[in-house]
């Protein structure tokens, strides 16, 4: 923290010298990575969908690869490393039983009963998230992204229990301490306040697809469900797919291909 | 008539006196809960909602069956319940200031709350339970204190009071479906997807809440010599009688969708707060102990000869408030959120500052209760005469 402090200091010394004057000063701390600003040309090149979606190669996962995938989301959004049952997770894996609890049998093909599937929010399409939010913290964009205003919550937590996938955390204690290693391109949270998954918005904002999906290897494939030739209509095409929960009405935005 | 409230005997003193210290000991660990955050409450990942939520429920309830005096009053024009009307509106407004204290101790950022009125988000039921409740509490103390008022000055109060009146009946409905609606729209939490959710509350809030006011007027009975009328108290019996005949049916209509259906998600909650699932038994000793504080109030209320004799009436509201109060007050949460969105249990209970800061807001509803009452009973001692000093007269029982 400390040296980090410094460092942003120095930096914003010198960006105020004008050195960083091409550089979007407004990202905040952005400054102690300097370099890696994204600039008004990388935001022109943002990736546009009508609606975002994800297909798992779920046989292609394992606890490896979620836990490298889950690695790289919780860097990159600086998601604090908090243990026992106050955890914040926005990716991680859980086994078939837990992600998919109406749909098992007795008797299950063994590669699937004993398969980690990688779990986040699912994206809904009818997210009773946003429809429970009493200030529309959370909110929906056009492109079907389920997203939040970390600065609007009041932390009321109506929204962890309409989410029928125990995809949402809250921040019942300050998160800053507990992360590890500080992204400056995305905000830290304070505490009181709910955060999940946002399908990477940032980095869709700029062209790049989200981090679990450059993580994967191809094991997610992530495109605009809304049209047909895109990758992951494809995808789901030749592969038989469920989403979790489809009775909940909801209309998860992520597909599971077993 | 707020002078009423500054004297008093030592007694009056003495219990605000209480109050308060349980309000400043609560206060210390709130400000413990707001520097440090909910992580000091038992509250978790999969069990968001506890203690809290649970009490606003329980209270909101108690805040809504003011109606059952209300309702005779001026729909029915059952005049013998004009002694216990004023108490039940300010047992309402006592009610209605503890769910906002209930809500903004819970919510993670309290200092934001007005978010909720910048915003406002028709789609969210939390925005209309703001409104029914906050709209409750303005309509009781307008309608509570302009009926006083107007008694003390020995007037018939205007029309439009009784307007309101009859508006505040209907917004008492209001105010526990709206509530219920909190829970019963939401897809994922089998125990609180029920149609029947909201008549359940009405139900559980319209035994429990006149329990409680009945309790309270006894008691008073006892300390001051205050007499409602017998009559009215027989009459007030037999409505919670009712309503807790009415609360237990619609229980077991729960049990018998559930289990005949036999579908896991909605059995899956029973069997988590009555059997215990995965060795996981913390709700089972409270659960029972609601069904047989339960079943066992109807044994001294329903019988009219039992029911009319204050001790069993005592003992049985006594058994039926602690059992309405497990059922709404800690069955009803942790029930919704076990087993969590992953089928599996995670374990929920109340810490130390949790029930503290409970505790505090409990002092606070008192303190308010305490107040209002004091008020009420002394315009009615200075209207029709009687003993000032607050002491039982020595004719009393």
């Amino acid at each position: 923290m400390k040296s980090s402090r410094r460092k942003f200091i120095k930096l914003a010394a010198v960006s105020a010298m004008g050195i960083g004057a091409a550089r979007l000063g407004f990202l905040g701390d952005a400054p102690a990575l300097a370099g890696d600003l994204p600039t008004a040309t990388n935001f022109e090149e943002g990736l546009k969908a009508k609606h975002w979606g994800m297909a798992v190669f779920s046989a292609k996962f394992t606890p490896e690869l979620i836990a490298k995938c889950r690695t790289a989301c919780h860097t990159e959004h600086n998601v604090p490393d908090i243990a026992g049952q106050k955890e914040i997770k926005w990716f991680w894996g859980a086994s078939y039983e837990e992600s998919f609890p109406t749909e098992h049998g007795h008797y299950m093909a063994e590669k699937v009963e004993h398969r980690q599937f990688p779990l986040l929010c699912n994206q809904c399409e009818a997210p009773m998230c946003v429809k429970v939010c009493p200030t529309q913290a959370t909110f929906q964009r056009p492109d079907g992204i389920v997203m939040m205003d970390f600065h609007r919550c009041i932390g009321c937590r109506y929204c962890m229990a309409g989410c029928p996938f125990g995809a949402r955390s809250f921040n019942f204690q300050d998160p800053r301490p507990f992360i590890k290693e500080f992204n400056p391109l995305f905000p830290t949270r304070m505490r009181g306040v709910v955060e999940k998954c946002n399908f990477c918005a940032e980095r869709l904002a700029i062209g790049k697809l989200p981090v679990c999906v450059e993580a994967a290897e191809g094991a997610l494939v992530f495109g605009d469900l809304s049209d047909e030739q895109s990758d992951i209509r494809k995808a789901l095409r030749e592969n038989f797919a469920i989403r979790r929960k489809p009775d909940a009405g909801t209309s998860p935005s992520v597909y599971y291909i077993l | 008539m707020l002078e009423k409230a500054l004297k008093g005997s030592p007694r009056y003193w003495g219990t605000l006196t209480a109050l308060g210290m349980v309000m400043l000991l609560g206060l210390g660990f709130w400000l413990y809960q707001l520097t440090f955050g909910m992580q000091i409450t038992g509250l978790n990942r999969d069990v968001s909602w506890g203690f809290y939520i649970a009490q606003f429920t329980y209270l909101v309830g108690v805040a809504a069956s003011a109606v059952m005096l209300v309702l005779p009053y001026y729909f029915h024009h059952y005049k013998e319940f004009s002694k216990m009307i004023i108490l039940g509106e300010f047992l309402a407004i006592a009610a209605v200031v503890m769910c906002l204290g209930f809500i903004v101790v819970d919510i993670g950022q309290p200092q934001r709350m007005l978010n909720v009125l910048l915003n406002p988000t028709p789609h969210s039921v939390l925005f209309w339970d703001m409104v029914v409740l906050n709209g409750y509490l303005f309509l009781n103390i307008i309608v509570g204190w302009t009926s006083l008022q107007y008694f003390k000055n020995d007037m018939t109060p205007p029309k439009w009071v009784k307007i309101l009146a009859i508006v505040s009946v209907i917004w008492a409905f209001s105010i526990h479906t709206v509530t219920a609606f909190l829970y019963a729209g939401l897809p994922g939490r089998h125990y609180f997807l029920t149609a029947i959710m909201a008549a359940r509350f009405l139900a559980s809030a319209f035994c429990s809440g006149p329990a409680i006011l009945l309790l309270l007027v006894l008691f008073l009975r006892r300390l001051t010599g205050f007499d409602p009328g017998q009559k009215a108290i027989n009459r007030l019996a037999v409505i919670i009688t009712y309503a807790m005949c009415v609360n237990i049916f619609f229980f077991l209509l729960e049990v018998f969708t559930s289990f005949y259906s036999n579908m896991p998600g909605h059995m899956a909650p029973l069997i988590y707060l009555f059997q215990g699932i995965d060795g996981h038994t913390m709700m089972v000793p409270f659960m029972w102990t609601a069904v047989v504080l339960g079943l066992g109030s109807l044994l001294f209320l329903i019988p009219t000869p039992i029911r009319q004799k204050t001790p069993a009436l005592v003992t049985g509201l006594i058994m039926l408030v602690i059992a309405s109060w497990i059922d709404k007050g800690l069955g009803l949460l942790i029930g919704g959120f076990t087993p969590n969105p992953f089928e599996t249990v995670t374990v929920y209970s109340p810490t130390i500052p949790e029930i503290m800061i409970s505790l505090m807001i409990f002092s606070l509803g008192g303190i308010v209760l305490t107040v209002l009452w004091k008020i009420a009973i002394e315009v009615r001692v200075e209207v029709e005469g009687g003993n000032l000093s607050m002491v039982p007269p020595p004719a009393a029982e």
